[in-house]
């Protein structure tokens, strides 16, 4: 039997008078998509933000599961060995890719600093990887040495998913991917981002507003609600069946819009 | 072989000492300025050179102004360079400037209040004439007599002149301070790190240059990082400056300097918890510096934006670049050595430059040596 | 000098820079923050340098200082001047005479031994400062030893030009761990520092800071496999001594394109003169 990637135990982080996450436990197996869904103000973001070690919680546990299966406790590890997590097991793709990408620096550059960092000192093969991914993302590889001012919002938000896949992590964190985008461009990098993730076997968390995204991209679901997990279960099942109250709100006010 | 064998360094170093002497002492049919004169003509002169040159003594930065030909920051440079190598024999109490021996005295924000408004020396309400009886020889009796004024010949000066922002923190309306009796840090003595708090910043800025704190005050108010000031009170005067040496067990008089202080009310934080409160932005510096005083009082206040829950994305308040820039003796060394010859550093630009050119013309079509 | 102390800083001052120095050398490469004193020189001509010598200096010791590889240039002049007076230790513009040899932008040709002191005089001590302003930001990257940034600027360079453009001021690996700035020593002076028998001090004035490279230590300039770090100098052979292995300085002899080229480091181009006469005589 397989064990858990990711495990989130009993979490509480209080902000003030207000309750951004009220005793929230989770895991996620290896190759899944979980969608973590709710309104502004849930406590999604904050959830995606304890996870990856960039807040702390109040109380309550993440554990990660390295590849050789042991275990670590991830607001219990010194900022190094975080830092090395999220530059190797681990990718993050940002809502606004200008806050991911070096907006100086050409889209192979960008691509090839995180095998740089870690270690990598063969400029041939960093540009060849460069190649293969901005292929994989479907950018014309002709755009390599260009810098990211001069592409569009959906080249930038490709770009961010190469540069995050580069060094083939095992846990990919995404916070509202497609946010910024057009509808039409939104379409076709959940396109692409499905294939992606199918093909390299990814898991992902997934924070999104958007139920049409969830229900695109992942297998699971967990639904917030004032800080609190009101519904978790398998996609298709949690929208097509709504137990809460609250999910049945946001999977109706979906299909009126 | 003349180009190569330039052996006359030394000879160079001493013929420019020598020149500059002459420079400095101009035409010698003209009378040589007195040091004398200096401390007691260009007060705003000395005033900024002891500011910025952290020390307090008229005398000395007169002298530096006469060496350094009116420089006033070569002027600032000199007396620094005196001032740390002289011994700290005592830290002063905190200086009491509401028992200040006014001068000026001003508040935006009353029309009047306890201890009055005090105009003072002022070129405020002056017109900008140039006086040409001041280039013919004026005769000092042209100077007005002082008068006492009505005020000062009905009564004794108050004792005290309680501060204008000590009136609206009593009334709850402006933030209070924290009281600490914790030792202030020196950057003189310890190098800065981030975060720097408020005793290194207020440090750093009444050592600061008064044209870089003049122009990033003056940025904070046209919308880089606006935080609506109101002049709440500038003063100018004299105050005691104490120290308790450890084996009197009590506090002694040493004298007396002239300082300015301006605070700045400025606009209210505040939360669902906390009921809205003015916030204080604060300066302070050696002699009568009403210009450095009040751009030190916007930056100080831009500073506290992170601490007060604003944005801090304007240049004026982030702290590490203010703090970093603000000394003009460290930015006109860094400047001023880009004279001190580079042409080894610039022997390896010329290299790399043809190197590149070279290649460029060998393969016209790529630079970056991969078929495109 | 009357009313200051020997090498004009006052004692409790050097124990405090010494105290930086030995925690720099016991942790190599690592910028050290010191609390610089204002000197009587302006900050930009080598303050740090000044204060760090002043710190070791003892008055057994022979001074030697270069600007540009060259004790005539006018700030090496006035470096050795202030030190022959507050100090009154003995100078000479040999570099195997000298126990201390001040330096800015230049690592003699003659190699170094371990009875001899390099000091540095370093404008930016922090080789991620073009990349990275914030210096509360470089602090963390130097913790992490997170030097991706200084990769990704290499592999900018060869994408762009084909080979690193950085020509002086080489960021450098030391000792595995600490990534730092040579000073603007040119590219070519960069392997000198490699294993030096010598200890390598360097002494940032205005930014406050100091840091070292004990004798013997790695210093590997950063590269990639496959675009070795490769030196640059004039492919010209010195016009004086003829040395072909020394850096050069190239001197404009007219305004229509005449130039000659002669050795940047003087004492070398003249013990090889000296040398060259002994062989003809």
């Amino acid at each position: 039997m397989t064990l858990p990637l990711l495990e989130a135990h009993d979490l509480q982080l209080q902000f003030g008078s207000i309750r951004a996450l009220d005793h929230v436990s989770m895991a996620l197996w290896p190759g899944e998509v979980l969608a973590i869904v709710g309104e502004s103000g849930s406590g999604k973001t904050t959830l995606l933000k304890v996870l990856s070690g960039s807040d702390k919680p109040d109380a309550g546990q993440v554990l990660y599961r390295d590849p050789e299966l042991a275990l670590h406790d991830v607001h219990a590890m010194g900022a190094p060995q975080l830092r090395a997590l999220h530059r190797s097991d681990w990718g993050f793709v940002q809502q606004n890719p200008r806050d991911a990408l070096r907006m100086g620096v050409s889209a192979g550059g960008n691509v090839g600093e995180r095998l740089m960092a870690q270690g990598d000192r063969n400029y041939g093969n960093i540009r060849q990887v460069a190649l293969d991914w901005l292929a994989q993302v479907e950018i014309d590889g002709r755009r390599i040495d260009d810098l990211p001012r001069t592409f569009s919002g959906g080249m930038l938000q490709r770009l961010q998913i190469a540069r995050t896949l580069a060094t083939h992590p095992r846990l990919v964190f995404m916070d509202e991917p497609t946010g910024g985008l057009d509808v039409s461009v939104q379409a076709k990098l959940l396109d692409l981002i499905r294939s992606l993730v199918s093909r390299l076997g990814l898991a992902v968390i997934l924070v999104t507003h958007d139920i049409a995204v969830a229900r695109l991209l992942a297998g699971r679901i967990l639904v917030m609600r004032r800080g609190q997990v009101v519904e978790t279960g398998l996609t298709d099942q949690v929208l097509d069946d709504p137990q809460h109250p609250y999910t049945q709100l946001l999977v109706s006010s979906v299909l009126q819009a | 072989m003349a180009y190569v064998a330039v052996k006359g360094g030394e000879r160079a170093i001493d013929a420019a000492h020598d020149w500059l002497a002459r420079t400095r002492r101009g035409e010698t049919a003209v009378p040589e300025i007195k040091t004398d004169q200096i401390a007691e003509q260009l007060g705003r002169a000395v005033d900024r050179v002891m500011a910025e040159g952290s020390c307090y003594d008229r005398d000395l930065a007169a002298l530096a102004i006469k060496q350094a030909q009116g420089d006033l920051i070569e002027a600032a440079f000199l007396l620094r360079a005196y001032r740390t190598t002289l011994p700290r024999f005592a830290s002063s109490r905190p200086v009491e400037t509401s028992a200040m021996l006014i001068h000026r005295r001003i508040s935006a924000i009353y029309k009047d209040l306890p201890g009055g408004q005090v105009l003072g020396p002022t070129y405020d309400y002056t017109h900008r004439l140039l006086d040409f009886a001041l280039a013919a020889d004026a005769d000092s009796a042209m100077v007005p007599a002082a008068v006492p004024s009505s005020t000062e010949a009905d009564q004794s000066p108050p004792a005290v002149t309680p501060r204008v922002l000590d009136m609206l923190q009593a009334e709850g309306l402006m933030g209070a301070e924290p009281q600490s009796d914790a030792v202030p840090g020196d950057i003189t003595r310890e190098p800065m790190s981030f975060p720097a708090g408020r005793d290194i910043r207020l440090q750093a800025l009444a050592r600061g240059d008064e044209g870089f704190l003049l122009a990033l005050g003056y940025s904070t108010q046209r919308g880089y990082g606006n935080s609506h000031p109101f002049v709440g009170e500038l003063r100018m005067g004299d105050v005691s400056i104490e120290i308790e040496p450890p084996e009197l067990g009590f506090a002694i008089d040493i004298g007396r300097i002239t300082l300015t202080e301006c605070e700045m009310v400025n606009q209210f934080g505040g939360s669902k918890t906390e009921p809205p409160q003015f916030t204080r932005g604060y300066g302070l510096c050696f002699g009568h510096g009403e210009r450095k005083a009040m751009g030190m009082a916007l930056v100080d206040r831009a500073m506290r934006a992170e601490e007060l829950g604003e944005d801090a994305d304007a240049p004026a308040q982030d702290i590490e670049f203010v703090l970093y820039h603000s000394d003009n003796i460290e930015a006109t060394g860094f400047v001023e050595h880009l004279k001190l010859p580079h042409y080894v550093d610039f022997q390896s630009e010329l290299e790399t430059i043809r190197q590149i050119r070279r290649r460029a013309e060998t393969k016209p079509d790529t630079g970056a040596g991969e078929p495109q | 000098m009357n009313g200051y102390n020997f090498a004009y800083l006052d004692e409790p001052t050097k124990r405090m820079i010494r105290r930086a120095i030995l925690k720099a050398v016991a942790i190599p490469g690592h910028q050290v923050p010191f609390g610089a004193r204002e000197m009587p020189l302006p900050y930009g001509w080598g303050t740090g340098g000044i204060q760090v010598t002043a710190a070791i200096l003892g008055a057994d010791d022979v001074l030697k200082v270069i600007d540009q590889g060259a004790d005539d240039t006018t700030n090496a002049v006035s470096i050795r001047r202030f030190f022959s007076h507050v100090a009154g230790v003995e100078t000479t513009t040999r570099t195997r005479d000298a126990t201390v040899i001040q330096t800015r932008h230049r690592i003699p040709e003659t190699p170094l031994t371990g009875d001899q002191i390099l000091v540095y005089q370093v404008p930016l001590p922090e080789p991620l400062a073009k990349l990275e302003p914030s210096r509360a930001e470089t602090k963390q990257m130097h913790a992490l030893a997170d030097y991706g940034l200084m990769h990704v600027k290499l592999y900018e360079d060869i994408a762009r030009f084909g080979h690193v453009t950085i020509s002086y001021d080489y960021p450098v690996m030391v000792n595995g761990r600490y990534l730092m700035s040579p000073s603007p020593i040119p590219a070519f002076d960069t392997l000198k520092m490699n294993r030096m028998p010598a200890l390598q001090l360097f002494g940032a004035g205005r930014e406050k800071r100091i840091y070292a490279v004990p004798p013997y230590t790695t210093v590997r300039p950063l590269d990639f496999d496959d675009h070795p770090f490769s030196l640059t100098r004039a492919p010209h052979a010195c016009a004086l001594c003829g040395a072909t292995n020394s850096y050069l300085d190239e001197v404009v002899t007219d305004d229509r394109g005449s130039r000659m080229f002669v050795c940047s480091d003087t004492d070398y181009c003249a013990d090889r003169r000296g040398e060259m006469e002994g062989d003809a005589s």
